[in-house]
């Protein structure tokens, strides 16, 4: 087998036994790699129904098809576990090193089971596995511990995945981090907490063969040069961070917790006013062309120093959504989400859900009492100092960060439960998962896509909100094309999500990011690779395999129509200003768009998967244990 | 340490203001040389000390090269034209003295081999070192010490003096 080695390696973190299972070529056909294969080795692997803290919850990793090739962008993996935020799939995707030095040691997956029974830091060198005590790596920031394995270990090219402090304080959306980027979303850092897993860290020293290198090297140098072009422009010299202000035009930012999609002072934290006064430097992740990470570096003030890299869905969540407009405070906190390993999503919103509580009433100053806060403080929108505070707090589990630390979804039923308050009103998530930087009342598209996420609310699973702000659909109004749009957005996604490829390469291949553009550069990138005969319609199949796995994970752990539900506000309570004003997503609107999507993805009225559909997949299995 | 100069020679030069760290290079100088994507088995290498200070490392060409010198088999000779390294795999037992004696770093042990592999600017390559082809951001570049004089001195010029001119625009 070329571009695969074929073997998945299982390891028991209690016993500390290993063994490895072989997979046979048909089954990489169906499952790819990244999401969809991480996604099918814990349906394989996990035990049914369990608590995603119990043992039985398994740490699954799977490789990139193009990992360790020089195909741009290819070098990703996935890692998948039950979501101890959401309690359906958590699955993630990352970049860089660690996946190639996972494909060098030989590895195509690596599946985690049970718990070790003290900190350890787990090395996989090449295919020896060993057990390394990690006390010495108990308190340490991400980069800082992967910094101290590789001083400990005496090789620079050791690559590791580690949680922070957060992971280790079981903060819920606390993240696994690899190389400076985040597995993210999920919680999986609360996991590996449990686990008392700190590290995973691997060296691979063989080299990566493919079918076809001679036509591999072709095509991949022709897309490295086309992605120096226009079509990446945006990525490579304003980074993510610059759709801030597109947001913020088309009404669509979300401000102050979610109740605006305009932002007044939008453009003292665009990516345009980064470039300006906090850029140090571009990085890229591995085997990554383009280069899209703009690092960026607090110069004054208090939070001097803080450096982090800076993309728009964590800067969304810290500046506008907080009413905060010092950029330097924004940076802070994502700084301290990526090194202490958290969500920065999820940490934004969860702060500006208590700073909409405090505005409100429902918390008050005393509320923030703790040891390192004595006097408690004021947690007003705006107020980037308090912020700060309040996410030491989360990371620490300190005081009510404690409370904090458990996401919206659970913070809100506590605090509602405890005083009488309404506070769920303006928890804002899907499935338990905090929205990323999109207001969705105004996308109704998107809206749908969020709903039926299988992880929740993602817009990097669905990609709906494309076709909304670019006008190729009336985002205001629904109609009886929606379902098929956010189906054909969401399978378009999980194509890119399962090969992996990063999806800032989509327009390089030909120019056009569409099917037609894409589809078939990616099937000759397969088959240089694996010697396999792709073509155009084997390649859209990944993304609809993928989804389906997905999907038929949740049903197995319990999934109901109800659970494809958006947050209240975005229901009943419409924004004031900008495009987007006075609208909302009504029940009727989302119970109608959620039976087009079903239909479009080829599911019954109940949202479930027909036998013969997953059959005509090839996931035989499957059918025979959730098919209707 | 000992700081060796640099020579006439040409080598490949790295500039950390360009390069991300992609480690394209490593793969390409892998495959060109032994025939897979392979970081251990590449002979430019890229460093990465923290999130921003990245750059990419491969044989100076040193004049009087302590490589050479410093060998006990006489498995290193360098082109007196060219000053490329050469390295007798038939002599060379992979003992490591010259990956000590270098201060660039820039030798390492073919795990496969596990004999020494040097840069050899790719000189069997009709279009000259795939590292400098392939590099996406043009950090890399085959040069001398004069020409990369010569561009220090011409940068320095476009950056300081406020003359309009063909190299730059008036402010």
């Amino acid at each position: 087998m070329y571009g695969y080695s074929g073997k998945i390696l299982h390891i028991d973190l209690k016993s500390k036994k290993n063994w490895i299972e072989n997979k046979p070529e048909q089954w990489y056909k169906i499952y790819i790699g990244g999401v969809s294969m991480a996604s099918r080795l814990l349906w394989e692997n996990i035990v049914p129904g369990c608590n995603p803290l119990d043992d039985g919850n398994p740490i699954c990793f799977a490789n990139g098809i193009f990992t360790g090739t020089p195909v741009p962008v290819g070098g990703k993996f996935g890692l998948a576990s039950k979501s101890p935020l959401t309690g359906v799939i958590g699955d993630s995707l990352s970049g860089s090193w660690f996946s190639i030095a996972l494909k060098r040691a030989g590895w195509d997956g690596v599946v985690l089971h049970n718990s070790c029974d003290k900190w350890t830091q787990l090395f996989i060198d090449d295919d020896r596995v060993q057990f390394n005590d990690a006390t010495y790596l108990l308190g340490k920031g991400t980069f800082d511990t992967e910094e101290a394995i590789r001083e400990k270990l005496g090789d620079d090219q050791i690559r590791s995945c580690t949680i922070g402090p957060a992971g280790e304080n079981l903060v819920r959306y606390s993240n696994v981090t690899n190389d400076g980027r985040q597995l993210g979303r999920t919680g999986h850092g609360m996991l590996w907490g449990t686990k008392k897993l700190k590290a995973v860290s691997v060296r691979g020293t063989k080299g990566v063969r493919v079918y076809d290198p001679d036509t591999l090297n072709q095509l991949s140098f022709d897309i490295s040069k086309s992605a120096q072009g226009k079509d990446t422009e945006k990525y490579r010299v304003y980074g993510t961070a610059t759709g801030l202000l597109a947001q913020n035009k088309s009404g669509v930012l979300p401000t102050r917790n979610f109740q605006e999609g305009v932002y007044e002072d939008a453009e003292m934290v665009s990516g345009e006013y980064l470039d300006k006064h906090h850029k140090v430097k571009v990085v890229a992740c591995a085997q990554c062309p383009i280069a899209c990470e703009q690092m960026s570096i607090v110069k004054t003030g208090p939070f001097a120093g803080a450096m982090t890299g800076i993309e728009y869905e964590s800067l969304f969540a810290n500046s506008s959504n907080l009413g905060v407009n010092d950029m330097r405070a924004a940076i802070k906190l994502i700084t301290i989400a990526d090194q202490d390993g958290m969500d920065t999503v999820s940490m934004g919103v969860t702060i500006g859900y208590a700073m909409e509580c405090y505005e409100r009433g429902v918390l008050t100053d005393k509320d923030f009492v703790c040891e390192s806060h004595p006097e408690g403080f004021t947690l007003n929108f705006g107020d980037g100092d308090s912020a700060v505070k309040l996410a030491e707090m989360i990371r620490d589990r300190e005081g009510i960060g404690d409370l904090m630390a458990e996401g919206v979804r659970i913070a809100s039923a506590r605090i509602d439960e405890e005083r009488g308050s309404e506070s769920w009103k303006w928890a804002m998530h899907v499935k338990g998962l905090e929205p990323a930087g999109y207001d969705a009342r105004s996308l109704k598209t998107f809206s749908v896509g969020l709903a039926t996420g299988t992880r929740g609310g993602c817009h990097n699973r669905s990609a709906a909100y494309d076709p909304d702000l670019k006008g190729e659909t009336n985002r205001l109004v629904v109609d009886e094309t929606r379902g098929k749009v956010a189906a054909d957005s969401e399978e378009y996604a999980a194509v890119y999500d399962s090969l992996p490829l990063c999806k800032f390469i989509r327009r390089s291949f030909t120019g056009k990011a569409d099917r037609a553009g894409a589809w078939p550069a990616i099937a000759r990138l397969i088959n240089a690779t694996t010697g396999w005969d792709f073509d155009y319609d084997d390649v859209d199949l990944i993304g609809i395999r993928a989804t389906n796995i997905k999907k038929a994970f949740n049903i197995r752990e319990g999934w109901k129509q109800e659970d494809d539900e958006l947050p209240w506000r975005w229901k009943h309570d419409p924004m004031t200003k900008g495009p987007g004003a006075g609208v909302v997503v009504t029940d009727e609107e989302l119970e109608y768009m959620k039976q087009l999507y079903y239909k479009a993805k080829n599911w019954t009225e109940e949202g479930l998967i027909p036998k013969e559909h997953l059959i005509n997949l090839g996931m035989p299995d499957v059918a025979e244990e959730i098919g209707v | 340490m000992a700081t060796t100069s640099t020579s006439k020679y040409a080598y490949i030069e790295c500039d950390p203001n360009l390069c991300v760290g992609c480690q394209l290079c490593e793969y390409m100088c892998s495959y060109t040389k032994n025939g897979e994507y392979n970081s251990y088995r590449s002979r430019i290498r890229t460093v990465r000390v923290d999130e921003v200070l990245i750059t990419a490392i491969a044989c100076r060409t040193c004049e009087n090269a302590p490589c050479v010198i410093v060998c006990p088999r006489d498995a290193l000779t360098q082109d007196p034209l060219t000053g490329i390294i050469d390295i007798n795999a038939t002599k060379c037992d992979g003992c490591a003295w010259c990956i000590e004696a270098c201060d660039f770093g820039a030798i390492s042990i073919n795990p496969a081999t596990t004999l020494a592999e040097i840069c050899d600017l790719c000189k069997d390559e009709p279009d000259g070192p795939q590292c400098v082809k392939w590099c996406p951001k043009e950090a890399l570049k085959k040069t001398t010490p004069d020409q990369s004089a010569q561009r220090t001195r011409r940068k320095l010029v476009v950056g300081t003096l406020d003359i309009p001119s063909k190299a730059t625009e008036p402010k």
